[in-house]
């Protein structure tokens, strides 16, 4: 398929993903104002957040060599999570301080570190030994958080576990800014580096004898996915699966090219998160759902069905 | 002999304990073909990977048209060398001909962007190795003997001066390894008369009938160099393979290696070695 009328169509579906994230909501009637100051940022972030997660999973997978890498999966998130909550914790501060998406971009960026030093060493690494990396890292990262929590104060406590199973929160324009900035920019460099990771997905060796600097593409990519990981998970806690489902389904649409798949990534994942984000705010309003609940409902089902397909070959 | 275009000198290079290339030389000159063999672990592999400039030698140099790999960038190196490996497979569902297509890479930009030239040289290749009507087909549902055709067709659609292969006909059935080292005599005989072509295998009754020169490795050194009739002697073979072969000649003069009976006994002799 042509890269222009599928990356259109999926545009027109971000646009009509928007527009529900606007009409609908916990007020039957809203005025002006909920729709421009409460229904709008959450729109936004849906789609900043939807839009670094598919494109972050789209780069692992690449890097990796795995179709089955994920941010969640491989504990990324959770070492983004634990950074964040260590911000909250040891800073004190407000959970909308700065300090959060920066200590969640360390902390996916120690995740990611491990996760070469222990999985990965070879460059091509196994499903199994990746999975079983995250998984550990995972249990790892909660338990710290649990301890970590009791250092926060007990009326916050609750707001700081919301978080952590995936909800959008409302931010002010600052941070909704420098999130934007942040995936922006990994986009950018994931979109700058799509040509050489459809050579890296042919194996460290191949695409060295094809003329790519490995060494500086792996680089530059993992920074790029540790800083779009740390600044999703800071405005949205751990949104699982997204970075799964997304380039799953769009393969086999546009192929593996990562110069359609990138881009057809971002639109596309932030389509799904921010209609996401609207069911989990309408399905019981007002109660208002964590979004990774929804996610990870479509999400782990299909990462058992690819799982099974995947040990079967 | 002319100039070659990519040599090594010296190479000695150590895994741990275990010396994987002792001192070895190798050289491809133009419009040359010339073949590595050697048993399991003789290094033979270890040595292309040094020429390809991907793997520093602990000792020695190598040098393409005169120019020493390490002062060249990968991109420098794709642009004159190609190698074709013992290809993992790929989880990933490229069609063929884009697979193909990458054999473009070192001549694109940031973004790949590829020009009309660049399209005409894969569809070449696509046709030079039998693959127009599979260009379109999924990479990873290919049998492994039309994987391998896919590999060296990336490496046609390089248009390098130098093709370096690894076991390029393993999978292959009999017709298409005959077709495949009959296609790379015809390429490195080809115009503009630049390219050489150094294949590394195991089959020695092909690599007899087709290689200019034949380098025979054992355990890590060079055993011996030259013709494949002057390397394939009887007793020298019967030494580092442990199989005993006649030599015969075919209709055109040409070395035809028959096997008759393995030497090979699975009891550890003195020496540690098994014949």
């Amino acid at each position: 398929m042509s890269r222009l009328p599928t990356l259109l169509a999926l545009a027109g579906l971000l646009a009509a993903a928007a527009v529900l994230g606007l009409a609908f909501g916990s007020a039957e009637s809203p005025t002006r104002e909920i729709v421009l100051e409460i229904r709008l940022p959450r729109v936004v972030l849906g789609m900043l957040v939807g839009a670094g997660l598919a494109t972050a999973g789209a780069l692992l997978q690449a890097l990796l060599q795995n179709p089955l890498a994920d941010p969640f999966l491989l504990g990324i998130s959770g070492g983004a999570a634990l950074g964040g909550v260590a911000a909250v914790a040891l800073g004190g501060g407000a959970l909308l301080g700065l300090s959060v998406p920066a200590l969640a971009f360390a902390g996916a960026l120690g995740a990611t570190a491990l996760l070469y030093a222990i999985a990965a060493a070879g460059g091509r690494a196994p499903a199994h030994s990746l999975l079983l990396t995250g998984v550990v890292f995972n249990a790892f990262a909660s338990s710290v958080i649990v301890f970590l929590t009791t250092a926060v104060e007990l009326n916050r406590v609750a707001g700081v576990f919301l978080w952590l199973i995936g909800s959008i929160r409302l931010v002010d324009d600052a941070m909704i800014a420098c999130v934007a900035a942040l995936i922006g920019l990994g986009l950018g460099v994931g979109l700058y580096y799509a040509y050489s990771l459809n050579l890296l997905t042919q194996g460290d060796e191949a695409a060295a004898h094809l003329g790519v600097d490995v060494p500086r593409v792996r680089r530059h990519v993992l920074l790029a996915t540790a800083l779009m990981i740390g600044a999703s998970v800071a405005v949205s806690g751990i949104v699982g699966f997204v970075g799964l489902i997304v380039p799953h389904l769009l393969r086999l649409v546009v192929g593996a090219d990562h110069r359609v798949l990138i881009p057809a990534s971002a639109l596309f994942g932030a389509a799904l998160v921010t209609s996401a984000d609207t069911l989990a705010r309408t399905v019981l309003a007002p109660t208002e759902l964590p979004v990774g609940a929804f996610t990870a409902l479509i999400g782990g089902p299909l990462f058992l069905w690819l799982l099974r397909r995947e040990l079967s070959r | 002999m002319t100039a070659p275009l990519l040599a090594a000198q010296g190479v000695c290079h150590r895994f741990g304990e275990l010396a994987a290339l002792e001192d070895v030389e190798a050289a491809v000159a133009p419009g040359e073909l010339c073949v590595v063999v050697g048993p399991n672990g003789a290094g033979k592999t270890t040595l292309l990977r040094v020429l390809a400039g991907l793997l520093r030698p602990d000792h020695g140099s190598v040098r393409l048209r005169g120019s020493p790999l390490d002062s060249l960038s990968r991109r420098e190196i794709a642009r004159s060398v190609a190698v074709a490996a013992q290809e993992p497979s790929l989880p990933f569902p490229y069609t063929v001909a884009e697979v193909v297509g990458m054999g473009r890479a070192p001549f694109l930009g940031p973004f790949g962007r590829e020009s009309g030239a660049d399209r005409e040289i894969v569809l070449e290749a696509l046709a030079r190795t039998g693959l127009a009507l599979l260009s379109e087909r999924r990479f990873p549902t290919l049998s492994s003997g039309e994987r391998q055709r896919v590999i060296l067709a990336r490496a046609f659609a390089q248009t390098p001066c130098v093709m370096l292969l690894d076991e390029p006909t393993a999978h292959m059935d009999l017709g298409h390894r005959v077709k495949t080292f009959e296609d790379l005599r015809a390429w490195v005989a080809g115009s503009p008369g630049d390219r050489a072509a150094l294949v590394v295998t195991h089959d020695l009754i092909l690599a007899a009938r087709y290689a200019d020169r034949m380098t025979l490795l054992d355990r890590g050194r060079c055993v011996s160099h030259g013709t494949p009739r002057e390397v394939l002697d009887p007793a020298r073979i019967a030494e580092v393979y442990g199989v005993e072969v006649s030599v015969l000649d075919d209709e055109e003069g040409r070395p035809v290696l028959v096997a008759h009976r393995s030497r090979i006994a699975y009891t550890p002799r003195p020496d540690g070695s098994d014949r």
